[in-house]
């Protein structure tokens, strides 16, 4: 009887940056990938992304950030899901952010990080081999 | 180790989470999660917010999380987006205007896709506010679009149920009339500083003469949610429907035909998964035998229900 | 003008005997695409000649230059007499650093400042707010009180050069801490010369560094008009800007559309509190894009600076050719750049910055190579500036005005864009203008609608980008050299900001920010002077911005995806 189990994503925008484009873009892709997309729009505290993909029952938070503080972002978005017992949601993240600062990202717990040009099928491919390992 | 019902109710907010994507995907063994639940449920109050896209629906349960909590109320919100119907997906933005409130650990807001229900509210959701009611919520707030069979759902959800209008939408009272009239215990005339606002109350107040000497009238509250005017006396509004449904046996009666639906709902569904299994052995066999006219579609039905 | 009837006949004989040469040739090599488009997506012919332009009027619709409808250029020899002004946009961690790159950029040849504030500064929190935390200096440089904007500007002569400030919902803030700046620098308000964005409406519709609603955001805005129009007479009050609405993904149509509309917005805000068009008019400067579609580009600011003077003139009865000319400034499009191959981004910017001299542009920023990875370096500064002066002085094309004038693409284009325009503004004066269809959600879903569609584009292969879905190369990992701003950025100018507290008049401050609540109350006060008054006793930005987001309460942006 159980219906095909529906994966959810809260993307995020934290911070003060205002550059949403990636962020809508992705979230209608993964949408047209049959995904149910949790927006929250601009200017999300770390506390905040972490407390509506928990609400959420998200699979995982995608950050979007263009303003160069991903370092920042990350690690505290991050370090609140191991607070909160909730590392299992997968973080993942795209905008400007330099090939060189991708390795301490995934040293930090990030799943993948997709710099500009990425095609969204990549995402959503990776997204849905992602949770489907994790569960 | 106790169980996700059990460490829901206690308070874990991830458990909470997880029962609700359960219900929604109709994950296996939630029916026996929610006879756990159900003995606890029965104390929220349910309200339902509905109206057309852009009538601000969003910033009106905003502002009515934060009326209820200041009154000292634990607030549960489902917020229904449609789905899309070629891909099943969604993207769910009501929480965007309701965002303050994460930080509050007495706010619980979760956001549904209306999925395969064709605007109507999902299983999902309906079994979502016995959830959130089990795990102590006073209030659950469903927002959900008014399009199609939703606003008849929220009915069959909600104890109260409100529905949103807003000036200069073209919303036409006359053609909504049907609908929306026997679904409203009350309504909000929302963006009420706009032009067009005195039009609309008048407009609804005509069609309202039609209930008059009814046990409850739909009243009328004004308000302009961007900057919460009018909102705490919305509340009060809301508070003396529920009152009245009280009282008056209304609320009973609501409740009671909710429980029926849901336990014929619950019925349909058993059968139907068993009806799948009585013939999944010789369904080619009857169906070839059918089409040739050497059986009728009558007899193999009766027969097949008398094996069950 | 004065063809004959036996022309007319040979031009058509002509015209067949090409058209069955193409199919000849169609038969035996068919075209590379079933369809062709400008970047924009308009439907581009294979060829465009006289009969292209049936119906246009050169008199009507193009003219000569500095004269109305100015789609030639609004000055009579344009780039004969002085080029654009070359203005790069810059700025990063503290007043200090920001203060040594303009020095480092007016030593090289800029001939105007472009200043890149921070996003706790965009939108109006102090470096030690909450909020702020991570962001100091990361896309620009903070300033929190007039005793960063004092360093900025330090041994720069304020009456000498002409400085744009991208600042939108707090402008009024930082345009009085220049003041400010001025003033100690003997400098006075009048003969200062530069530009605030200001520009809240795109903020709303493609940006995002809103702060206050849209009806206290635009009394804000008329308050600078107001203002300026009085004592600061050179400044350029806002800059409507098309570059983010393209850089969000909208088309060329819908940059030129949103912007006109948003600059239709103000117009009337400014009408309505009984400023004169011939006046304020004179003030508005336009921001826009410049993209990869040369032709499409070029035609964009044609047609832009056409229908800019037929709003002015037709909708707001503008007499004052000042009033009716559109000015504006051009960046080429960072949207653009790739990550892959980011050599190949100087190339594209060079095409996209001979567009905008080709479109007549008053000033132009050409991004660095290195933008879509990081801030960019002083090396890559350097060779987008040399972009520019190459542009200018090597590549004649600077020699004559309006060269592509006459080409019937170009005039094509140039009257599609137009027509496309309007038919947008149209439908957004029907939903009662600007403010109200950003409301609904309308010109985002546009600008969604066409980037998503783009993104599609990309990926099935039928938009081409040369390094990503093109001619890849292997690069392996980059390790190339970037501009970083650590967090020591942040303790030093937090640490800054708690001595600020320490030693200004706290007294004075706080009676100066009642001042502005008291004026935010009263709709009829102009809250300039009352900002400049609490600027110069050092009120910080993020204290202003406070007083005012507790009178005026703070815009939830409306998505509509």
């Amino acid at each position: 009887m159980s219906d095909k189990k529906k994966i959810r994503v809260v993307i995020a925008k934290p911070g003060l940056d205002g550059h949403d484009r990636g962020a809508k873009v992705i979230a209608r892709a993964l949408r047209d990938a049959g995904m149910e997309i949790i927006y929250t729009g601009l200017r999300q505290t770390p506390e905040q992304i972490v407390t509506t993909a928990i609400q959420e029952d998200a699979d995982a938070i995608g950050i979007s950030i263009l303003s160069g503080a991903h370092q920042f972002y990350f690690k505290r978005v991050i370090d609140l899901l191991k607070e909160k017992n909730a590392s299992d949601i997968i973080v993942f993240g795209g905008g400007v952010i330099p090939e060189d600062d991708i390795p301490s990202l995934l040293d930090l717990g990030a799943g993948a990080i997709f710099g500009p040009g990425t095609p969204t099928s990549t995402a959503i491919e990776w997204l849905e081999k992602a949770v489907l390992t994790k569960s | 180790m106790s169980t996700l019902a059990e460490r829901a109710t206690a308070g874990d907010v991830r458990a909470m989470a997880r029962l609700i994507s359960m219900a929604e995907d109709r994950a296996d063994g939630i029916d026996s999660l929610m006879k756990e639940l159900y003995p606890r449920t029965g104390r929220a109050w349910t309200i339902g917010v509905t109206g057309s896209p852009g009538a601000g629906k969003s910033t009106l349960t905003d502002k009515l999380i934060g009326h209820f909590r200041s009154k000292g109320s634990t607030v549960g919100v489902l917020a229904v987006d449609p789905s899309s119907p070629y891909t099943g997906g969604a993207i769910l933005a009501d929480r965007l205007r309701m965002q303050r409130h994460t930080d509050d650990d007495g706010v619980f807001m979760r956001s549904l896709g209306a999925r395969g229900s064709l605007g109507g509210l999902s299983r999902g959701t309906r079994e979502g506010v016995l959830i959130l009611d089990a795990c102590g919520y006073d209030i659950v707030i469903i927002e959900t679009v008014g399009v199609g069979q939703s606003e008849i759902d929220v009915m069959r959800v909600a104890d109260t149920v409100c529905v949103v209008l807003v000036p200069g939408l073209g919303d036409d009272i006359q053609a909504m009339k049907a609908g929306i009239m026997e679904i409203a215990d009350l309504f909000v005339v929302n963006k009420a500083d706009r032009p067009g606002a005195d039009r609309l109350v008048h407009e609804v107040r005509g069609v309202l003469e039609f209930l008059r000497g009814r046990d409850w009238v739909p009243t009328i509250s004004q308000t302009v949610a961007e900057t919460g005017d009018g909102v705490a006396e919305l509340g009060e509004r809301l508070l003396s429907h529920r009152e009245y449904s009280g009282k008056s046996g209304a609320g009973r009666e609501r409740e009671l035909a909710r429980l029926k639906t849901k336990i014929e709902e619950i019925m349909l569904e058993r059968l139907s998964s068993q009806v799948e299994t009585l013939w999944t052995d010789r369904r080619e066999e009857l169906l070839e035998a059918v089409h040739e006219r050497r059986l009728d579609p009558y007899t193999v039905a009766e027969e097949l229900l008398s094996r069950a | 003008m004065g063809v004959t009837e036996f022309e007319v006949t040979e031009f058509k004989k002509a015209k067949a005997v090409y058209e069955s040469r193409v199919d000849k040739t169609l038969q035996k090599n068919p075209e590379r695409k079933a369809a062709f488009t400008t970047g924009g997506g308009i439907p581009l012919a294979r060829l465009y000649d006289p009969e292209s332009l049936e119906g246009h009027d050169y008199a009507r619709d193009v003219g000569f230059p500095g004269e109305y409808p100015f789609t030639r250029g609004v000055q009579p020899t344009m780039y004969r007499g002085r080029f654009w002004t070359m203005r790069q946009y810059a700025g990063f961690a503290t007043a200090e650093e920001s203060n040594a790159r303009y020095r480092y950029l007016l030593e090289r040849g800029t001939t105007g400042l472009s200043v890149a504030f921070d996003l706790p500064t965009q939108i109006g929190y102090d470096t030690d707010h909450h909020m702020a935390a991570g962001e100091c200096g990361k896309v620009g440089v903070a300033i929190d009180s007039l005793a960063d904007m004092e360093i900025l500007f330090d041994k720069i002569p304020l009456d000498r050069v002409s400085t744009s400030m991208t600042i939108n919902a707090p402008a009024a803030v930082l345009l009085a801490m220049y003041i400010c700046v001025g003033e100690k620098q003997g400098v006075r308000a009048d003969m200062l010369s530069g530009t605030i964005q200001n520009d809240i409406l795109k903020e709303y519709i493609a940006r995002g560094t809103y702060i206050f609603p849209p009806h206290p955001s635009m009394r804000l805005i008329t308050d600078i008009f107001d203002f300026c129009g009085r004592e600061v007479p050179k400044w350029n009050t806002i800059s409507i800007s098309g570059y983010h609405i393209r850089e969000a993904g909208s088309t060329a149509i819908q940059e030129v559309a949103f912007t006109l509309a948003d600059g239709i917005a103000y117009a009337e805000a400014a009408r309505k509190k009984g400023l004169d068009p011939d006046d304020f008019g004179e003030r508005l400067s336009f921001f826009f894009n410049a993209h990869n579609d040369f032709l499409e580009e070029v035609a964009k600011f044609r047609a832009a600076r056409r229908l800019w003077a037929r709003i002015m003139k037709e909708r707001f009865g503008a007499t004052n050719p000042k009033a009716q000319m559109l000015r504006f400034h051009t960046q080429t499009a960072g949207c653009t750049l790739t990550a892959q191959q980011p050599e190949n981004n100087i190339i594209r910017v060079t095409l996209q910055a001979l567009a905008a001299v080709m479109g007549g542009t008053q000033s132009l920023h050409t991004n660095s190579m290195d933008e879509a990875l990081a801030l960019p370096t002083e090396k890559s500064v350097e060779i987008a500036l040399r972009t520019q002066q190459v542009v200018a002085y090597e590549s004649g094309v600077t020699s004559t005005v309006d060269p592509l004038a006459g080409s019937y693409v170009v005039e094509k284009l140039t009257d599609e864009i137009e027509a496309g325009a309007m038919e947008y503004i149209r439908k957004i004066d029907e939903m009662g203008g600007m403010l109200h269809a950003i409301e609904k959600g309308y010109p985002q879903k546009q600008i969604q609608d066409a980037a998503y569609d783009y993104q599609k584009s990309v990926e099935s292969g039928d938009t081409a980008v040369v390094g990503v879905n093109r001619f890849q190369a292997d690069e392996g990992t980059s390790h190339r050299k970037l501009l970083r701003v650590d967090s020591s950025v942040e303790q030093r100018q937090v640490e800054k900001l708690r001595k600020l507290r320490e030693s200004r008049d706290n007294v004075a401050v706080k009676e100066r920010l009642e001042g502005i609540r008291r004026g935010a109350k009263d709709e009829e006060t102009n809250l300039m002077p009352l900002i400049l008054d609490a600027v110069r006793v050092y009120a910080t930005e993020g204290e202003i911005c406070g007083v005012l987001r507790e009178e005026f309460g703070e815009y939830v942006e409306n998505i509509v995806l």
